[in-house]
Order: structure tokens, then sequence, then C-alpha cells
């Protein structure tokens, strides 16, 4: 049995105009040391249906799913202090703003340490050590003066690491990233991409990595969910995915990749439908 | 949103229909509000009372009744029913002068925003157009204003001028402008950087047209909430100026004055305190609830939640 | 940090000419002779008012004045009061101690309610806790509040006769002059019962006082903590598995209390305007009462320099206040 397991998960929101619904019956699974790719074109609804996981939605969002269950434990009717054993010890996630993601008004330092004393019940100097050991481990310059750092002080990549170091500080074992490195220079990208599956292998964890890029995906994924509108189009382990796409949604995203470009500019999604549409 | 109403495909729509449009837009998210539009019912319930002050007002506000000296109200021992809230300590009609007292609240409150809403816009438009040091100096000025308590400036202006309502509305006035000062010209400073000012300027527009009929109608929104903050902060102002003496003086039937005059009487006669308070304090209510609606239908970032 | 404090301090400067300004301008604005209005003398001589008008510096050109005028400030000189004929300065300092207990205690109130209260109902958006805190919250920006004092002393002193009606503390007690504050001087003195009676003093004019600022921070509060708690950093609190407290009153608190700071800041002026009102209800021997009397006196050297101490005193609480704002703000703190 899959150690994520999700069924027909359908996210609404309730809003001044009436009901949105972000996800409609999705199913997703993920089994352990695993990475999953979830794409589709923005607003599809990859991040509110991992926010559902993690249990992260506003009051305003209405979840309602089959199953939605964690190493057979029952995700949807957790209590609160039930839910924190899981979400940030077990269950972690990074985010697609790094600098936002951080409190402007602590350090980093405090940030990463708050979790190794409250959730790994360590003490101060223990969570210090622990925490410069991370910091190397993520590849953060100077890392002893970093911990002192406020989010301002650091760089969108090095925010995006101190994240990364929070969300490996428990040693979970699923990892959920939403697409880390849109927000990052395109050189910075690759560093992050790298480091995730490095920490991947190492820590024996599973990974959802939510993205735009299929590039990123063939790079790194095991198996593909593609999502469009809100309802999942296709799901493939990834050289099936590349070499025989079924839907033509998935089909319209790989001729969006640059190596598949004809003529003289980028074809798009829209592009693809159109031709799709005369057929 | 213009711009949206202006790509519908059934071409042009007249200068009338998008007025129309962004109303009904502007009512849909100011109903919202419950406490806005029972903020609205009972001010435009004040301005009908206060217009039909002579028609419905029982007894003349300065008539002293001599044998009705402190007549409670009429559900109390000793009330009578031509005297439906009692009397005063000279013996005139406690409802009526209430009810002449909303004519001058509605006065203080447009005149004093009147001169505060033209004064400042004017100032503001000139600080943030030009800029530089007439901007500076301008701005100066506006924080020099702003760093003396309201009250205590009105009441030194007041002094100055001599104590009266006239005076004390000008006094007010001159305070609360420089709050629409900046407002407008962060407004302005704001706009001028945008596609349509710099078009209308290249197209030849002078000066003065591209302030009043470019830039104003676009910074509207601010100033309208900062104008009803002021008008029921004006009226809560002019009834404490009356208080202490520096306002209307009496006999007139204004709030503030009467609960001046009714002050020795606390402990004997709570009705010649309670009325009053209560009249300036459901009017103020009524104003700043209208205000807080107005702010959530004309607030373009607190609409999307 | 050090740029942003000598930034705060330079911008000081022009303000207070400016306030020196309009303090200067006030006597000449006064409809009548000033030089007879400000010495507080009617139908003399011209040889007098010549005399007069020498010693009181208006008999030189107004640039020279005004500089003369700065000059005496700067050596303390504030002008005499005419009624009491003491200096300005020394009745202002004697009085300042009452208004500054009765406002320090008021936005004490103010703070320690209107915080709570503010967070809470952000939290609970939308409950009944919610609405009716709002709703009275409304009431209260929206008091007269020489009304509310009044109905105030009608209840509490009147009707249930549990508080005095005016000044600091009972004639019963005597004790020398320490801090100037009542609560503490009174604590000092060891006497029975003269805490309890400078307390019972305070309690009703310091309640009307925080009346207006209390329910501008709750507001504030409430609407400063709904934009944090939907930023990304809070869910990245959540994320991490920290507790629901520690979510609100760490992370999310933290940085609402920016705003907040200010607004509390911003109520010092709305303090002073409140302490007029108050003190002259309760007849609380401060500043806010030496004003109004003095302004129906006809004391204006009193009304000048009052004017401008008041004003400065204002500034200087507002410098205080916007330098705590960079010592919580790491993003100003770090410069
Ligand atoms: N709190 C909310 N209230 C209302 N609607 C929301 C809320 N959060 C998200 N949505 C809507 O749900 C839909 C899906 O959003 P989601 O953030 O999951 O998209 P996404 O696939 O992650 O896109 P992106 O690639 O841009 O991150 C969007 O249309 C969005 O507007
Ligand atoms: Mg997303």
């Amino acid at each position: 049995m899959a150690m994520l397991n999700i069924r027909n998960l359908t996210v609404r929101f309730a809003t001044a105009t009436g009901s949105f619904t972000a996800v409609d019956g999705i199913d997703v699974h993920v089994d352990s040391r695993e990475v999953l790719a979830i794409v589709g074109e923005s607003g599809s609804g990859k991040s509110v249906s991992m926010l559902a996981v993690m249990g992260l939605l506003p009051d305003t969002a209405t979840i309602t799913a089959d199953e939605m269950t964690y190493d057979g434990r029952d995700l949807l009717h957790l209590s609160g202090p039930e839910r924190r054993k899981l979400i940030g010890r077990e269950i972690t996630m990074i985010f697609q703003e790094p600098i936002a993601s951080l409190n402007p008004s602590f350090t980093v330092g405090f940030q990463i340490e708050e979790v190794l004393r409250i959730n790994l019940g360590m003490t101060k100097a223990q969570a210090r050590a622990r925490a410069l050991e991370l910091f190397k481990a993520v590849g953060i310059p100077a890392p002893e003066e970093k911990l002192n750092a406020y989010p301002h002080q650091m760089s969108g990549g090095q925010c995006q690491r101190v994240m990364i170091a929070m969300a490996i500080a428990s040693k979970p074992r699923l990892l959920i990233a939403d697409e880390p490195t849109t927000a990052l220079d395109v050189t910075i990208q690759k560093q992050i991409l790298d480091l995730l599956m490095d920490l991947q292998e190492e820590y024996g964890m599973a990974l959802i990595l939510i993205t735009h890029d299929m590039g990123v995906v063939a790079e790194t994924a095991d198996r593909v969910v593609v999502q469009y509108k809100g309802k999942k189009m296709e799901e493939a382990d990834v050289l099936s995915l590349f070499e025989a796409p079924q839907h033509p949604y998935t089909r319209a995203l790989l001729s969006a990749l640059p190596e598949n470009a004809t003529g003289d500019r980028l074809p798009t999604v829209s592009d693809f439908f159109q031709s799709e549409a005369a057929r | 949103m213009s711009d949206a109403i202006a790509k519908t495909p059934e071409g042009k729509l007249s200068d009338a229909a998008i007025r129309r449009r962004m109303l009904t837009e502007f009512w849909f998210y100011f109903s919202q509000n419950k406490g806005a539009v029972v903020g609205l019912v009972v001010f435009i319930l004040m301005v009908i009372i206060a217009l039909t002050a002579t028609l419905i007002a029982p007894h003349d506000p300065t008539m002293q009744y001599r044998d009705a000296l402190l007549l409670p109200p009429v559900w109390q021992e000793g009330g009578r029913a031509e005297f439906l809230l009692g009397t005063d300590p000279v013996g005139r009609d406690m409802l009526s002068r209430l009810i002449y007292g909303s004519q001058y609240s509605l006065f203080i409150g447009i005149v004093v925003v009147s001169i505060a809403l033209v004064g400042g816009i004017v100032i503001g438009l000139i600080a943030g157009f030009f800029g530089g040091w007439i901007d500076m100096v301008i701005m100066r000025v506006m924080d020099i204003i702003l760093a003396f308590p309201s009250l205590l400036l009105a009441l030194v202006l007041v002094a100055i001028l001599g104590p009266g309502l006239t005076n004390a509305m000008i006094a007010i006035a001159i305070v609360y402008q420089p709050h629409f000062a900046r407002l407008t010209r962060a407004a302005v400073m704001g706009e001028q950087k945008r596609d349509y000012v710099s078009a209308a300027r290249v197209a030849g527009a002078g000066n003065l047209r591209l302030m009043f009929r470019t830039i104003l109608p676009n910074c509207l929104a601010p100033l309208i909430v900062q104008a009803t903050l002021s008008f029921s902060s004006a009226v809560l102002d002019a009834a404490a100026l009356g208080f202490l003496g520096m306002g209307a003086q009496p006999p007139a039937a204004e709030w503030g004055t009467m609960l001046a005059e009714a002050r020795e009487f606390i402990q004997r006669a709570w009705w010649v305190v309670t009325f009053p308070g209560l009249a300036i304090l459901i009017s103020v209510l009524a104003i700043n609830l209208m205000g807080d609606g107005l702010r959530d239908a004309l607030d373009p970032k607190l609409k999307r939640s | 940090m050090f740029r942003f404090i000598l930034s705060k301090l330079l911008y000081l400067i022009p303000t207070f000419l400016g306030i020196t300004i309009i303090a200067f301008s006030f006597p000449r604005l006064l409809a009548g002779d000033p030089v007879l209005l400000m010495a507080g003398e009617r139908g003399v001589t011209p040889e007098r008012h010549a005399e007069l008008s020498a010693q009181l510096g208006f008999d030189r050109s107004l640039p020279v004045q005004y500089l003369e005028f700065l000059g005496r400030l700067l050596h303390g000189d504030f002008g005499n009061s005419l009624v009491t004929k003491k200096p300005v300065l020394t009745e202002f300092l004697a009085l300042f101690p009452a208004t500054l207990e009765l406002g320090f205690v008021a936005i004490v109130i103010a703070t320690l309610i209107g915080v709570p209260v503010g967070v809470l109902a952000a939290i609970k958006r939308g409950s009944w806790f919610d609405q009716i805190s709002m709703t009275s919250a409304l009431v209260g920006f929206s008091m007269p509040i020489f009304w509310w004092g009044l109905l105030l002393i009608i209840f509490f002193s009147g009707f249930l006769g549990w508080t005095p009606v005016s000044g600091r503390i009972s004639l019963m007690y005597y004790f020398p002059n320490v801090t100037g504050f009542m609560l503490i001087d009174s604590l000092l003195s060891g006497q029975k019962g003269a805490f309890a009676s400078a307390l019972s003093h305070l309690i009703l004019p310091s309640v009307v006082l925080a009346t207006i600022p209390l329910a501008v921070i709750a507001r504030q509060t409430r609407s400063a903590m709904l934009e944090v708690m939907g930023e990304d950093y809070v869910r990245t609190a959540r994320a991490k598995g920290m507790p629901q407290r520690r979510v609100i009153g760490v992370h999310a608190l933290r940085n609402a209390m920016i705003p907040v700071i200010t607004t509390i800041g911003l109520q010092i002026g709305v303090l002073m305007a409140g302490a007029i009102l108050t003190e002259t209800i309760f007849s609380w021997p401060g500043i806010g009462k030496w004003m109004i009397d003095s302004i129906s006196r006809r004391d204006y050297p009193v009304v000048q320099s009052g004017l401008l101490l008041t004003a400065a005193m204002v500034m200087i609480v507002n410098l205080l206040v916007d330098l705590t704002y960079g010592l919580i703000n790491p993003r100003i703190r770090n410069k």
C-alpha cells in the first residue's frame, strides 16, 4: 500500500461571488522513496491539492475526499495535536516564494532552531549545533554568520536553502516541494534541484515535486501526474509519458519544451489546442 | 476596471452606462456590509429630521416655559405629554431642541468637510504636481499642523478668531485639511507615473486641466473615505468646542452647547445630560458605520478578500 | 540604526522651527493690540505702552523679534503667567506629571485591552466575539468623551457613590511630591488609604481618556492580524508543525505589532486632545485644564508657551515611538 493515498480529492472555496472548485476529484498516491512530479499550468490546483494534504488551507476552503491517508492514518479528520505529530515532522513542505515564506521579524537561525527545539525536543545548544550542520548540508555559505541573519539580508536562493534545511530538519519521510525554483534565477534553479535530489536520496524520503517545467520532470521524477483546471489528465511513469503521452493536454505541454520547438518561436499550449481542434 | 468595460465586445459604452455599472458594483459591495446600510438609513433619517425641523418640532426650541422647568420625560413620574423628552432648566422642550440640533451637526459637518476638502485638494495637487521645493515646503507645513493635538490647535484658533460657531468651523477645517492634502498629493504622485497622464501630457493638456480633469477623478476613493471620517470627527469636535464654551453660543440648540448648560444638573436631571450626548453618539456612529462600508466598497484591495 | 535615529532627529528640526513660528505668530494674530494683550494691561498711557513694547521686544523688526523669541526659549524663558505671575515653564512642569500619569495609565489600559481584543477578534473572525467587540469598538470610536465622562460620573459617583468626582486625591492626605505621580508618591508616603484614594480618583478619568485609543487600537490590531495571518511565513510556521498558540502569539503577532505600535504612537496626539476634555470634566489639575482655563482667562503668555510646550512634548513622544518602531522592525534595525 502506498505511503500517501488520495482518492477523489475535491477542494471548494467560498468566495464573494459564490463557490469555486479549485481541485476537482483528484487521485494521487506516493510510495516511500519515490519522486512524484505534479505538472500543470498556473491555476490548475497543484498547490491547493497539496496544501489540503498539509491542512494549510484557509477556513474558506471545503475539502472532501473518499480517502486521504498517510501510512493508513486518515488525514481528513485529524485533531490539531494529532496533525502536528505528522505535519512538520514526517511530512514537510517548501514553497514557491522563499523570501516571503520566512518570517521577516526573526533570524533564520531562530526559525530553524524552533523546529528542532519544539518538534524534536532539543536544548538550545543542541539545536544551535544541529542547525549549523543543516546549514552546511544545504550549502549555505558562511553558515555560522547566516544563522544570525534576517531573511531580507539573504538572497532568494539562500532563503530557499534555509527552507529546505528546515524541511529536512526532522528527517521527514515525505517532502512536498511546491515549485521550489520558480522564483529563483535560472542559474540557481539547477543547484536547488540538485540539492533536493541529493537529499532525497541521502535521507530516503519520498518527494512530491510540483513544477511547470517538463524538462525538470524528465530529469528528476519517477512518475508524473498531469493536472489541468483542477482535474487529473494523465498519470504515468516518466518514460512512458515522454514516449507516448496519452492526453492531448500532455502532448501540448511536451511540445512546448524548447527541444521540440519548430520555426522561430516557442509553441504555447494554446497553439497546440488550436491545431488539435483544427484536425 | 474601466479598461475591462472599454474592451467589451458590444463596442463603446456610453459614459452614463459606465457610471451606472460602477454604481451597481459599488452598491453591491456597500450593501454587503449590514452596519453600513443601517448607518446610511440613520443618516438619511437625520437629514430628513434636520430639513423638516420646523414642521416636526413640537415647540420653538428657544421658547422658555416658565411653568415647566426641568420636567422629566413623559414616561417618568411628573412628566407631561406635551414635553415628550422633558424640559431643560429654563423650561425649553428637550425634543424640539434635539431636533433643531441635528441642523447644526449636519451644517457643521458639511461646511467643515467642504472647506477642508477643497483646501486640501488644491494644496495637495499643487504639492504633488510641482514637486521639488514647493512640495517640500507645503508638506512641512502640513506636518507642523499635524504635530499639534487637533482640539488644542482648534481651541487656540478659536481664541484668536473669537468664540462662535463660524470660527469653530473654520478652525476645525484648518486642522483637518492636511489629511486631504497628504492623500491628494500621494495619489497625484502615484498617478503621475501612469501612462494615461503621460499620454494626456503628450496630447498637450495644460497643467491645470491635467490636474483637475485627469488625475483628480482617479484619486477620489481615498478622499471620499477620509471625508466621511472627517465629517464624523467634525461633529464630535464642534460639540466638544461647544461643550467647552468655545463653539456655538447659548441659546443655540447645538448638542455640545446643550451639554455644557446641563452640566450642573447632572445629579438631579439625567435627561438633560443623557439625550444630547446620545444624539451626538448616534449621529457620529451612523456616519462612521457608513464610512466603514464606503471603505470596503471603494478599496479594491479589500474587495478581493 | 544610527542613521535611522539621526534622520529622525534631523527631520524634527524643521517641524520644531515651524512650531515655534506658530507660537511666535500667535499673539500677533490676536484681534487687538498684542502688546497690551501679552502684558495683560489696558488703557495705558503712550509712555507705558512704549515701555511695555520695549520690555516684551515688540519694538524691533519681526525677524529680530523672532530670533529673540528663540533665544529666550533656549534659555528656558517661556514668559510669565498674567494671572499667577509665575514663569510658564514652572507651571507647566508642575502640572505636566498629572497629565502624564493620566495619559500613561490611559494608554496602558487601551493597549492591554485593545491588543488582546483585536487579536482574539481576528482569530475568531466572524464569531459573536468578533462582532460584539468590533461593534463596541466603533461605538467607542464614535464616543463624545465629555458626555461619556458625565455618564460615568452620574453612575459611579452619583448613583453608586464609589468614586470621587474630581481632583487627584482626597484632601485628607498630604505627602511630599517625589515623582509627581500620585500613584507612586502615595505608596512612598506609606499612609494608609492614600494609594486607594489616588487610584479611585484616577480610575474614571483614565477610563474615559482610554476610550477612543482603545477602540482605535483594537480595530487596528484586528486588521493587522488578519493581514499578517494571510502571509506566507505564517503558513510556513503552520507547515513546520508549530502549535497554534505559537503561530499566532509569536509568528503573526510580532509582525502585526509593527503597524499597531505606530497606531499607539499616533494616539498620543489624540490623548492630549482628550486630556483637555477629560481634565475639564474631572477637574484634573493637568496641562489640558490649564490650557483651557488660560484661554478663557485670556492668559495669553500661558496659551502661547503652553501650545509650544505641548506640541514639543507630543513630538518627542512621537520620536520615541518612531525609535521603538525601528527597534522592533529588523529591516530598519539592521541598516
Ligand atoms: N484561498 C483561496 N481562495 C479562493 N481561491 C483560491 C484560494 N487559493 C487558491 N485559489 C484558486 O484556486 C485555483 C488553483 O490555485 P493553485 O494555487 O492551486 O494553482 P497552481 O496550480 O498552484 O498555480 P501556480 O502554478 O500559479 O502556483 C486558482 O484559480 C486560485 O485562484
Ligand atoms: Mg502554486
